[in-house]
């Protein structure tokens, strides 16, 4: 029986080596960070190019943002509320030009991406997660600014206008909805479960 | 634990600082199918297809059902009655044990037994289990005739083919009413008579159910559940049903423990 080769580089050591370990990692770590997520997620642009930053000048997020007196979630205002400014054009950008003749001369609604929507079985509760409730209990001093608390599940405003919105191309649902370990993990700490209404009820987030 | 206390502990009932129930008035009910037809509109039932599945599977979706009941006598003695059927919402469900993937429970303040569509896998134990027939499984895909897909109420989701689906006592009215409350400073545990209303409750064009929480004084289901002529379904089962009809004849509060088997 003719002897094995043990020349240094032959395909036995490169692989005692790890060589074939460290090649698969590299290529593993590419796939993951560039690869899969420019197959997974397509990038989609916003119908309007609305920037808060022109608007939180004058304006308080819930002027635009607020509660219902039923308790449900005023979202996204109508192009009719839009309107009472833009009737008639703010300022000289292109993007509001646009804005104007597209939708409120021709009285459409903008079909805006919601880069939290979720899917359609979700329930989920504005009323339940607002400033004044988390402030009731001496708690969570730190969100009297409203902006302090929509960032903990939202991306901050001034992060919001840049950040691109990216589609997974299997579910159709935005890359920053929230998965259920998200919402999960913060009603399961100790004192929201035991002080507050936050629950682990399936049909608590569940329709 | 022995299985003895394990099986003690699956079978205690939780306590619920709220409980929601139903009370139908059996001799008050016509059985004119409005809450059959108020809850598919509100639930996202689809309409009922015109052709049967040709797989044989004839089964009528529908979470509130209703049931003809008679004396079994010839005239002049002959008496009808009608009997709505939602899911019982008992206390010690059989129907949650039996999941093989927690997709039904009953662990939310209120005491509503979930069915979470997402989660079920259509194993159908659950509808093994349930001694009303509470429960419904889509053996098709539900259709919704083209203009009438407009009618689907974002409220609740449209359920696939393969899981089962049943009465969630309109959860997501629930919901809606403890946001009203919470935007108004009340206390989600002490909402008003009538705050929270299933769709068949609301649609019985007589008055024959009351909804409300059995516990509250406040509310008339506490009365009425607790009337001399109040029963529940198969009593001897020990399911403690959070449903409980009411009527002054005898055969048919007889009928309701299945005496007549
Ligand atoms: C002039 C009205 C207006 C005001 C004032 C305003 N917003 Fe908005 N907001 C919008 C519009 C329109 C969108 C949808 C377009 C977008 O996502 O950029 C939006 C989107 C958002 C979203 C993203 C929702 C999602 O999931 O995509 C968040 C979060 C948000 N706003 C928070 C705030 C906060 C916090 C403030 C106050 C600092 C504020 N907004 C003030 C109009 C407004
Ligand atoms: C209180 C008045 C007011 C309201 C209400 C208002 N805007 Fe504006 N908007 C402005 C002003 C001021 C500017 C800045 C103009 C500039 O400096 O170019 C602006 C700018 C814009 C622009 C140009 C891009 C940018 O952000 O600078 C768009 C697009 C726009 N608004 C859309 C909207 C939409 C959509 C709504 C409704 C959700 C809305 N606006 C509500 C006052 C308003
Ligand atoms: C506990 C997490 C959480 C907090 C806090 C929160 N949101 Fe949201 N928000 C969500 C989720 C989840 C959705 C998606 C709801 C859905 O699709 O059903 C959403 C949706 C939205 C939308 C889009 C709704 C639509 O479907 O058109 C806006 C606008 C928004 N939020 C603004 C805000 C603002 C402003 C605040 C602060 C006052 C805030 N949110 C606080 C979780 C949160
Ligand atoms: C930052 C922590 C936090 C996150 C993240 C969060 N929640 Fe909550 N949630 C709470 C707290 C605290 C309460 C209780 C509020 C009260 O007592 O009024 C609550 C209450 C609720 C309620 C009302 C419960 C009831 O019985 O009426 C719903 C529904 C809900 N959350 C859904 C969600 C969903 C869905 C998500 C994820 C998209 C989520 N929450 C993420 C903290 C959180
Ligand atoms: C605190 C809120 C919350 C609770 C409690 C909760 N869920 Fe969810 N669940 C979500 C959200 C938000 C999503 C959507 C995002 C995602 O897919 O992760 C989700 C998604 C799911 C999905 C995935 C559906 C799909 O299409 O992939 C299943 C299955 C599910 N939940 C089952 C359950 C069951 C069973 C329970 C009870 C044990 C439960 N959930 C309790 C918030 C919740």
């Amino acid at each position: 029986m003719p002897r094995r080769s043990l020349k240094p580089c032959g395909a036995a050591w490169c692989i005692s080596s790890g060589a074939p370990f460290v090649l698969g990692l590299i290529a593993a770590l590419i796939m993951c960070w560039w690869i899969i997520p420019a197959v997974f997620f397509v990038q989609k642009e916003q119908p309007v190019a609305f920037t808060h930053a022109s608007h939180i000048k004058n304006q308080n997020c819930a002027d635009c943002h607020f509660l219902r007196a039923d308790g449900s979630f005023s979202a996204i205002p109508s192009t009719e509320q839009c309107a009472s400014c833009h009737a008639d054009m703010q300022g000289t950008s292109a993007a509001e030009a646009g804005y104007i003749e597209s939708y409120v001369s021709a009285k459409k609604e903008v079909p805006w991406l919601i880069r939290q929507k979720q899917p359609a079985h979700v329930f989920f509760s504005h009323a339940a997660h607002n400033a004044d409730s988390c402030r009731q209990l001496g708690c969570h001093g730190e969100y009297v600014d409203e902006n302090a608390l929509c960032s903990t599940c939202h991306a901050d405003v001034s992060a919001l206008d840049t950040a691109p919105y990216l589609e997974n191309r299997l579910t159709g649902y935005s890359k920053d909805t929230m998965r259920m370990q998200d919402c999960k993990s913060c009603h399961a700490e100790q004192t929201h479960l035991e002080m507050t209404d936050a629950a682990l009820a399936c049909n608590t987030c569940h329709k | 634990m022995s299985l003895f206390q394990l099986n003690t502990a699956a079978m205690r009932t939780k306590d619920f600082k709220i409980k929601w129930g139903m009370v139908i008035d059996i001799d008050k009910c016509t059985g004119c199918g409005a809450c059959m037809v108020a809850c598919q509109a509100e639930n996202n039932l689809a309409p009922e297809a015109e052709a049967p599945p040709s797989d044989g599977g004839d089964e009528f979706m529908s979470w509130i059902r209703i049931y003809e009941l008679s004396n079994r006598k010839a005239f002049p003695h002959h008496d009808l009655a009608y009997l709505p059927l939602p899911c019982q919402h008992c206390a010690t469900p059989f129907c949650t044990g039996v999941c093989p993937v927690s997709a039904t429970e009953k662990t939310e303040e209120g005491g509503i037994v979930s069915q979470i569509y997402a989660r079920c896998t259509g194993c159908r134990y659950c509808m093994a289990a349930c001694p009303y027939h509470a429960r419904s499984f889509n053996r098709v895909a539900p259709v919704w005739p083209a203009g009438l897909d407009k009618i689907i109420s974002p409220d609740v989701s449209t359920r696939p083919r393969g899981v089962v689906e049943k009465c969630s006592f309109c959860h997501h009215r629930f919901m809606q009413a403890k946001n009203a409350a919470r935007n108004n400073a009340h206390s989600i545990y002490e909402l008003e008579d009538g705050d929270y209303n299933p769709a068949c409750a609301e649609s019985c064009p007589n008055g024959a159910i009351a909804f409300g929480d059995l516990l509250n004084k406040k509310h008339r289901v506490y009365a009425l559940s607790r009337a001399k002529n109040a029963f529940r379904l198969l009593e001897r089962l020990n399911a403690k049903p959070q449903v409980y009809y009411t009527s002054s004849r005898d055969w048919v509060r007889r009928a309701g423990d299945n005496h007549h088997a």
